[in-house]
């Protein structure tokens, strides 16, 4: 006989991004399909309940190097005068391996609410004895809140990229 | 601060021209106007000479790194900017990660004949010098029926807030 047990609690004590098993990135539709970046000079931490993350711009990359530089331009996330975007919960809900986290996105200074939804895994004890807890995240933003209001018409009228952003983490984080 | 101000206009008498002359007058204290001439040297843009470009075009990226800010008075050829305007644009902008208009802080004004003020070239240089990586200010200031208005107060008016908006611009950089 088995028994499932829902787990609800948010895992205590001090988590810290193994970045290198995680990542960050976003997604947007442009034209016919889906153009995806990354950002891999990051940071994330879960500690006493509470979701921070923060993101170097100058690390921002997506496939093409003009079109990283155009990303990294003042019309997007201006890198030379907004170095971080940054997320801080201040509500973390479970239902089993469901999560949802309230809190705030700031990107190129300005600061709005958001809520992330995804799974969280664990804890669970790896292959090396460390306890590690997974969380994947995503949410969508409208990149126009966050004065980046660049667009090209495609020829039936229609703007070339969507306003709506999904910004997505995949995080590893090890109990301290 | 010191402003490079650049007329599309090759032509002797041109009103562009004038009215970067114009808003030398009118520069606020510690704003300092110096009008580039050497816009009719640049020679067609070629992808071959890129790396070791002509000794004019060399001059020109040197003259924009060198200044703190720039400011643009375009007139408005068949509904867009000038050739040459455009051309040397396409030289200073390259390599595009590195280019000297990127993160520059400029501002777009323009003067014409007729009764719009070249606002169409206005627009399309805003959008060009924004995927250069360019800060572009927020102001726009269409000078229509040039040839009578240039004395005119809200003319005056006008050139102050486009300087005030390009030294708003530039502010953070030149405190950095």
């Amino acid at each position: 006989m088995s028994t499932t047990i829902e787990q609800t609690a948010i895992p205590t004590g001090t988590w810290n991004a193994d970045t290198v098993h995680s990542g960050l990135g976003f997604e947007v539709p442009y034209a016919v399909a889906t153009f995806s970046g990354e950002v891999t000079d990051f940071d994330a931490s879960l500690s006493d309940g509470v979701l921070k993350g923060s993101a170097r711009t100058t690390s921002l990359q997506v496939k093409d190097e003009s079109l990283t530089a155009h990303l990294q331009s003042p019309e997007f996330f201006d890198a030379e005068r907004h170095a971080e975007l940054t997320f801080v919960s201040n509500a973390i809900r479970r239902n089993g391996d469901d999560v949802e986290i309230d809190g705030d996105i700031t990107i190129k200074g300005i600061t709005k609410p958001a809520t992330l939804t995804g799974t969280i895994t664990g804890p669970a004890v790896d292959h090396f004895g460390a306890t590690r807890v997974g969380f994947k995240l995503q949410t969508v933003v409208d990149r126009t809140q966050f004065d980046m209001k660049w667009n090209m018409p495609l020829p039936n009228g229609e703007p070339a990229l969507s306003n709506e952003v999904t910004l997505k983490a995949d995080l590893t984080l090890v109990q301290a | 601060m010191k402003v490079l101000a650049i007329s599309g206009s090759l032509r002797s008498d041109s009103h562009n021209t004038a009215l970067l002359r114009a808003a030398a007058e009118e520069a606020p204290a510690g704003v300092e106007l110096e009008l580039w001439d050497g816009l009719k040297e640049i020679p067609a843009f070629d992808e071959d000479d890129e790396l070791d470009p002509p000794t004019a075009v060399q001059a020109f990226k040197d003259a924009v790194k060198n200044a703190d800010a720039v400011l643009i008075a375009t007139p408005e050829y068949n509904a867009s900017i000038p050739g040459a305007l455009k051309n040397a644009l396409d030289w200073a902008s390259r390599p595009i990660a590195a280019n000297a208009f990127r993160n520059k802080p400029v501002s777009v004004i323009g003067a014409s004949t007729g009764a719009f003020g070249a606002v169409w070239a206005q627009a399309e240089l805003r959008k060009v010098l924004g995927t250069m990586g360019a800060r572009v200010a927020e102001v726009e200031l269409a000078v229509g029926h040039a040839h009578e208005r240039l004395d005119d107060e809200d003319v005056r008016v006008g050139l102050r807030d486009a300087l005030e908006a390009l030294a708003a611009t530039a502010q953070p950089a030149i405190a950095a």
